[in-house]
């Protein structure tokens, strides 16, 4: 094997990446989220994508949902290591369990005169996005469905005079009955 | 009045600290006064239940209470002001996050309504100290005062055992609150950490232990933190499957290293026997330990051919670095009795002549062996004879970190757990004295020695003061090569023998510096000369800096080089010709 001259052993991991998103109920505090953000830049992991919001105000919970890519390794470190922060309650694999809903939304400002105004008004007709902010030359348009709806109707915007766009990022939640 | 001003649990935050800090049996702290702090001297100034010890750094007072925590397996208690007080903390706090060292310590701060404000001495303690801490709270509210300092004690010592850091503003310590002594509702709901074992999986442990044909238990320092019955335990298992055992660093003593089935320490440098049996083993089990990058070398070429069983209370040290097959979650203690329970009621010892017999010819290699010098004290040799002398004693040791470290850990026996004070994983120049003033608070009338190396023990000698103040006898044994010896070592074997600023030009004179602070300064160079100064050292009732100069190009083998797997190590004899060694140094990575 050859390596620069080092006091560790580096070695070059070839498992492929995966995607997960994770659902992390945590104890609505002071702190809590940077330290959930300093894990992941602390111990170098990705995140994709990353919301949080207080979901039971009375037991002072949040709930964060994370988008993160690594190999199956590193996923399980991620959990564990999000598991074992004294503020978490649960950590769920909303990708491993399989039966999981994600949806995000997106407000898009596109802005245009004449016929590419029409069409994007006819897009946004078929993506279901309905029109929040309106001008003569421009629109903003209100658009969920998961990520690749939402990239899918972003590209078709691009040349219709894209302005900006602002996203929640992911939330998610398991389908059927049950709680996480 | 109400009748409010005579209920005895009203108090300030600065008594509550006190208060709390006596309900949960805390005898010394180790701490240093400053601005944000004062109000909490001035109740510790009015007590006489709990003992504070001054240091001279707040470095030391971390290391300190580490040592303390180690050796008795209570929590270490700091108390530290704001600011750089705070600051200086970090390294301890970071020490022990990585060794599973209980720590609470109380930080000042300034107060609230100063908070974000750049106010003298202000730092964001919480946000520096979140990465290097197991938890970290700042108390806003004094109401909340005593229940996240009750908190903090039950977060610090169960679990996987760490560092906790309260963080408390000034007009908090001021205002005046209702204290509550500790209560099972002071925990946060959502930490739960997991003691017992699942049955399932144990008994799949028992049955593949029982199967082995050439097994091994590989045991860390979480057999320390579980307290003396793991390593009870721990022997127990040892002597009914007649396993060999080897230990990391951090594990030494939680089985005798006169014990028959002892392979010495393993990783970069453990002994051969030790390697070996973990690279060619059929099956591991490994307790309290995490596969840490010193102890596996190269991840794809270790122990190819094992099926792993892994104990550990934290699930995150599960897969981390290497792929086991039976992990195991829960307390060391508490697994090895159910594994001890169910292996006698359904397996038998079994049969690994033939497995002993290839160790005994790994045995023979020798892998400890050095060039004995009848003029020059070899390193080795002065641990050998500081073991020698001090059997049978009831002796501790610390250590700072490099050669003189290794050597340590090679050359001294271990019986006991809880006698060895090392930073093992963040690997902490300037550990070791802080460590021994406090285990020689905790044991007054034990031998402490910290085995030193010339340029580690600089990095906090000031706690030399603090050592005299409080007749704190400790014994400073410094392996003085005039190098940071194992700087060289790795600019020999890896960077062409550049030694770029690993030599200490100047050096004090450690027996002037010793008289300097109060206590006493020995000097040793010459091999005859070296037991008579050790008694001395021993029989001696105050803190000692021993001086022995060793070999100063001696090196520490045997080796496991970068990128190389526990079957390539270099054992001493293959590093015979330094000269030869060293220039094909850079072709060994």
């Amino acid at each position: 094997m050859n390596q620069p001259a080092s006091a560790y052993f580096i070695e070059d991991r070839h498992d492929p990446n995966e995607t997960h998103t994770l659902a992390v109920l945590v104890q609505n505090e002071p702190g809590v989220l940077a330290r959930v953000i300093g894990l992941f830049s602390g111990r170098g992991y990705n995140i994709e994508s990353l919301t949080v919001s207080e979901t039971e105000s009375q037991k002072h919970l949040s709930r964060i949902t994370i988008v993160t890519t690594g190999t199956p390794m590193v996923i399980e470190q991620i959990k564990h290591q999000l598991d074992r922060m004294i503020p978490v309650y649960r950590v769920v694999d909303m990708t491993l369990s399989g039966r999981a809903i994600e949806r995000e939304l997106a407000m898009v400002k596109v802005r245009g005169t004449g016929e590419p105004r029409v069409e994007a008004l006819r897009l946004a007709d078929a993506f279901r996005a309905r029109v929040i902010d309106a001008t003569t030359e421009s629109f903003v348009f209100e658009i969920t469905g998961n990520s690749g709806k939402i990239n899918q109707f972003i590209d078709l915007m691009r040349p219709l005079g894209l302005v900006e766009v602002s996203r929640t990022g992911v939330a998610a939640i398991g389908r059927g009955p049950e709680g996480m | 009045m109400s009748d409010k001003s005579h209920d005895p649990n009203q108090m300030t935050g600065a008594a509550m600290i006190v208060r709390a800090l006596i309900d949960h049996g805390v005898q010394h702290i180790f701490g240093y006064p400053g601005g944000a702090v004062l109000p909490i001297y001035d109740e510790i100034f009015q007590q006489t239940e709990m003992q504070h010890i001054l240091v001279r750094h707040e470095q030391g007072a971390g290391h300190a209470a580490e040592g303390y925590a180690r050796s008795t397996g209570k929590p270490g208690v700091v108390l530290v002001t704001s600011g750089p007080g705070a600051t200086n903390m970090v390294t301890p706090l970071a020490d022990a996050l990585m060794d599973s060292i209980p720590l609470v310590c109380i930080t000042g701060q300034v107060p609230t309504h100063l908070i974000g404000n750049d106010a003298f001495q202000e730092c964001d303690t919480v946000g520096i100290t979140r990465p290097c801490t197991k938890h970290n709270w700042l108390v806003r509210n004094v109401n909340d005062l005593a229940k996240v300092l009750h908190e903090a004690f039950y977060v610090a010592t169960s679990g996987r055992p760490g560092p906790v850091v309260v963080d408390v503003p000034k007009d908090v310590q001021f205002a005046t609150g209702t204290y509550h002594p500790p209560r099972k509702s002071d925990v946060h709901v959502s930490y739960a950490p997991r003691v017992k074992g699942d049955a399932m999986q144990i008994r799949k442990a028992v049955a593949l232990l029982a199967s082995a044909k050439r097994p091994i238990i590989y045991s860390g320092g979480g057999v320390v933190n579980s307290g003396p019955e793991a390593s009870k335990l721990l022997r127990e298992l040892v002597e009914i499957t007649g396993f060999p055992i080897t230990s990391t660093l951090m594990g030494l003593g939680a089985y005798p290293a006169s014990g028959k089935n002892w392979l010495g320490m393993l990783g970069m440098h453990g002994t051969y026997e030790a390697n070996m049996a973990m690279h060619d083993c059929d099956v591991m089990l490994c307790v309290g330990a995490r596969f840490d990058d010193r102890i596996t070398g190269r991840t794809d070429a270790f122990s190819p051919g094992s099926k792993k069983i892994h104990i550990d209370i934290d699930p995150s040290s599960i897969n981390k670095n290497i792929r086991v097959d039976i992990p195991i979650i829960g307390d060391c203690g508490d697994v090895l009795g159910d594994i001890l329970q169910v292996f006698k009621a359904e397996a038998k010892k079994p049969d690994i002549k033939g497995w002993w017999s290839e160790i005994a010819t790994w045995r023979a290699r020798k892998s400890l062996a050095y060039k004995p010098n009848r003029d020059v004290i070899m390193p080795q040799y002065a641990i050998q004879r500081l073991f020698e002398l001090t059997r049978g004693r009831d002796t501790y040791i610390t250590t700072e970190v490099g050669q003189h470290q290794m050597w340590a850990a090679q050359f001294y026996g271990f019986e006991e757990p809880h006698r060895w004070m090392t930073s093992g994983g963040l690997g902490t120049m300037g550990y070791g004295l802080p460590a021994a003033i406090g285990v020689q608070v905790a044991h007054p009338d034990s031998l402490v020695i910290d085995i030193g190396g010339d340029a580690s023990v600089q990095m906090t000698m000031q706690e030399m003061s603090t050592a005299v103040q409080f007749d704190l006898p400790v014994k400073i044994f410094i392996l003085n090569n005039s190098y940071m010896g194992m700087v060289r070592q790795w600019q020999q074997l890896l960077h062409g023998n550049r030694l770029s600023h690993s030599y200490s030009e100047a050096l004090p004179d450690f027996v002037k510096l010793a008289e300097a602070y109060g206590g006493v300064g020995l000097q040793v160079s010459k091999p005859a000369d070296l037991d008579g100064a050790i008694l001395e050292m021993i029989s001696v009732k105050k803190p000692v800096l021993f001086d022995c100069r060793v070999a100063a190009l001696e090196n520490c083998f045997p080796m496991i080089p970068s990128g190389k797997a526990h079957n390539e190590m270099i054992l001493p004899t293959e590093a015979a010709d330094p000269a030869a060694f060293f220039a094909s140094g850079k072709a060994l990575v």
